[in-house]
């Protein structure tokens, strides 16, 4: 019976499809044709107000994506850039607000055509209060990430693809949209192609070595402090973590002074005894060479704080298994410590690379990036994001940082990919620790 | 064979102990060097001693009272952005941990792949556009505006921390009290709340040394000395004429650094902990 009811109403007069049409015309119509009439009418408010306020200004923004301004002086291509990003933004939240209400009108008149009754008022914010609640908690922080984090990014992402630079800058000029320019001239032009490929290098042997070298030594460290025969453990580890308690821009600026080669102790008071001088600031080998061991030193106490953690909690029987099978320490090494304590602390140790791929603040802090190097606009010991920083702050190549951020953010992504897969292998496992 | 071995054993225990000897010299050097520098009279550097004949503390005594120093305006501008980044993350990170932790909603995946995607987007990779979108609102060289970037920029890396310790609350305790009658922030407040607090605690620390420690965005944000902080104010000190004022700087960086080192120290265990647990679990 109540199929052959449902048959008859098929198609276009079913009540679901009504709701569902009334409600893509005018949100708010649909649920009052349910008989929702509060909800109707708020989603029919809502509407209303966004697009009151909010249509001239996404118009303009959306506009003003496509063209940055027709008018020289008049347009300024950058506001236009930030307000049509915000536009889309805006966008995104109003058509979620749509595609709810539309969901929202067909459940609804599916459960009228089914002759469920109409939840009371009170029943229907509680209703809406239990379904929306993560939504509630989530909101104020994802409002705050999309405009200080996402919309930044985007920013960046479409300078990528403009001439925004120091001759070429509102509101005297017009932007213009470039395509792919700022990439091509990157490896074309040979100042450029010169410079990003010794920056590019040296970011990777940077990351690579201080980074290996940090961990390396924070666990040899900790492997040493976790013998048995040891004494004092609780002061040496204090004393071994040291260096990640002080603020790491106070311990670089002090090298940065112990390095000095006129009044720096390190040439003035040790080398000087061996009557050796070395340019660590002037020369760019020796500058990146003090630069790995500051690092070391700053990076090893989180990495040995970390694996002195982990260590404590390998199973005690593993080894005293091992024993009985007459394992050598090495091999005790190789085949239980390592594998658990990387099995642990592999995600943290992936971001420790991240992390010093990004350093800008040793980079800039030790040197700026100096000394200068002929034939390049980076300096000797610049690291692509402080390159970045040089590029935007002190020569305005807006375009080309964006064009260098974005390579960054590949590089990065393809890391943060990594990692993913990583750590969903270590879910796999089954959560051995 | 045994007496062979005894001594084998101590010769490397010997070793071991002399090699924290070694890693002890070269973490204590440049610190105690900085201390001895502050202590040395007069500012220029090229007559200073590691032992100076008279050591003086005339470089704190200046901080503190000379009419040229800002110092204590720096320090009440990092305590202020430091308190309240402390508080407003804990707020906004918990409330986001709690949602993903235990409800399930369109986007919620998505939402931890962006997490951990943007965490490794440092704030640094958008700041021109940060300049100017705090230029259009006005808000540059404003403590507040440096406030709303620190608050905004710790979400990714705090929530998916936060996250990961509310995964470790058993389930069956907000199902308990649930079946009591309680509502969603009820559990909230009682359960959650108070369990999490050791990863609260950890999340509270790192943001309020955030803003002592870092130099970047308060050097892109901030362009008049009376809002500068305390790393953006002492690195200025001696961007300029570095060899004529470190023994200022050094004292003045003693100064920051003592204290949080000292916190740093005493609450490392739980900083460690709340790290794995948060962090390897996630």
């Amino acid at each position: 019976m109540a199929n052959n009811q449902n048959e008859r109403k098929a198609g276009i007069s079913q009540p679901r499809n009504i709701a569902t049409l009334l409600s893509i015309l005018v949100p708010g119509l649909g649920q009052i044709y349910n008989r929702r009439i509060v909800k109707g009418i708020i989603l029919l408010i809502i509407t209303i107000s966004f697009l009151v306020t909010m249509w001239n200004y996404i118009d303009i923004g959306i506009w003003g994506l496509f063209t940055l301004g027709t008018i020289p002086q008049e347009h300024h291509s950058i506001q236009l850039l930030l307000q049509g990003l915000i536009s889309l933004i805006v966008l995104a939240f109003g058509i979620a607000i749509y595609a709810y209400n539309l969901i929202d009108a067909r459940k609804d008149a599916i459960a009228r055509e089914e002759g469920r009754p109409n939840p009371t008022f009170i029943k229907g914010m509680s209703n809406f209060y239990d379904k929306g609640f993560p939504y509630f908690m989530i909101l104020p922080g994802l409002i705050m990430l999309v405009f200080i984090v996402v919309l930044p990014l985007l920013f960046m992402l479409a300078l990528a693809f403009t001439d925004y630079n120091q001759y070429n800058a509102p509101p005297r000029n017009l932007l213009n949209w470039v395509s792919f320019d700022n990439f091509v001239n990157l490896v074309n032009v040979d100042i450029w192609k010169d410079t990003f490929f010794s920056v590019f290098t040296w970011t990777i042997v940077w990351t690579v070595v201080a980074t290996t070298l940090q961990i390396v030594l924070g666990f040899f460290l900790a492997l040493l402090v976790n013998d048995k025969r040891i004494k004092f453990k609780r002061t040496i580890r204090t004393v071994l973590i040291l260096p990640w308690a002080v603020p790491a821009f106070v311990s670089i600026l002090i090298f940065s002074a112990l390095f000095n080669p006129t009044f720096g102790a390190i040439n003035r008071d040790l080398l000087a005894q061996f009557e050796i001088m070395i340019p660590w600031l002037s020369d760019p080998f020796w500058a990146k060479v003090a630069l790995i061991m500051i690092q070391t030193w700053l990076g090893f106490p989180f990495v040995f704080a970390l694996f002195t953690g982990v260590l404590q909690s390998v199973p005690s029987d593993m080894y005293e298994a091992a024993d009985v099978d007459g394992g050598t320490r090495w091999q005790k090494l190789r085949h239980i410590t390592v594998p658990h304590v990387l099995f642990a602390t592999a995600p943290l140790l992936i971001m420790q690379y991240a992390q010093n791929f990004n350093n800008f603040n040793i980079i800039y802090l030790f040197n700026e990036g100096n000394p200068p190097v002929r034939g390049q606009n980076a300096g000797g010991t610049d690291i692509l994001i402080s390159w970045v920083y040089k590029l935007t702050f002190e020569t305005n190549n807006y375009n080309m940082a964006a064009a260098i951020t974005i390579i960054m953010g590949v590089l990065v992504m393809g890391f943060a990919f990594y990692q993913f897969r990583k750590t969903a292998a270590f879910k796999e496992e089954g959560g051995r620790y | 064979m045994s007496m062979n071995r005894k001594t084998k054993s101590k010769i490397e225990v010997t070793f071991i102990y002399l090699f924290f000897l070694i890693m002890f010299v070269i973490i204590g050097y440049p610190l105690f060097w900085a201390v001895m520098m502050s202590l040395n009279p007069g500012t220029n550097m090229l007559v200073t001693d590691l032992f100076p004949d008279n050591p003086t503390l005339e470089h704190y005594k200046w901080l503190f009272t000379d009419p040229k120093s800002d110092y204590l305006i720096w320090y009440k501008n990092s305590l202020f952005i430091a308190i309240l980044n402390a508080a407003g993350s804990i707020v906004i990170t918990s409330l986001i941990a709690y949602a993903f932790s235990r409800y399930k909603f369109v986007g919620r995946k998505y939402g931890l792949y962006m997490f951990l995607l943007l965490q490794m987007f440092p704030a640094l990779m958008g700041m021109v556009a940060l300049y100017i979108l705090l230029n259009t609102i006005g808000l540059t060289d404003s403590l507040w505006g440096l406030l709303l970037i620190y608050l905004g920029g710790q979400i990714p890396f705090n929530a998916w921390l936060v996250k990961g310790y509310f995964d470790t609350i058993p389930k069956e305790l907000d199902e308990a009290a649930k079946i009591d009658g309680a509502g969603h922030l009820k559990i909230f407040w009682t359960i959650m709340l108070p369990l999490a607090k050791p990863i609260l605690a950890v999340v509270a620390l790192f943001n309020f040394m955030a803003p002592f420690m870092d130099f970047l965005l308060p050097r892109i944000v901030l362009t008049s000395p009376e809002n500068f902080t305390l790393a953006l104010g002492l690195f200025n000190f001696i961007n300029d004429q570095f060899s004529t004022n470190f023994t200022r700087f050094a004292a003045g960086a003693i100064l920051i650094a003592l204290p949080i080192a000292l916190v740093f120290l005493l609450l490392q265990r739980y900083l460690i902990s709340g790290l794995t647990s948060g962090a390897t679990k996630g």
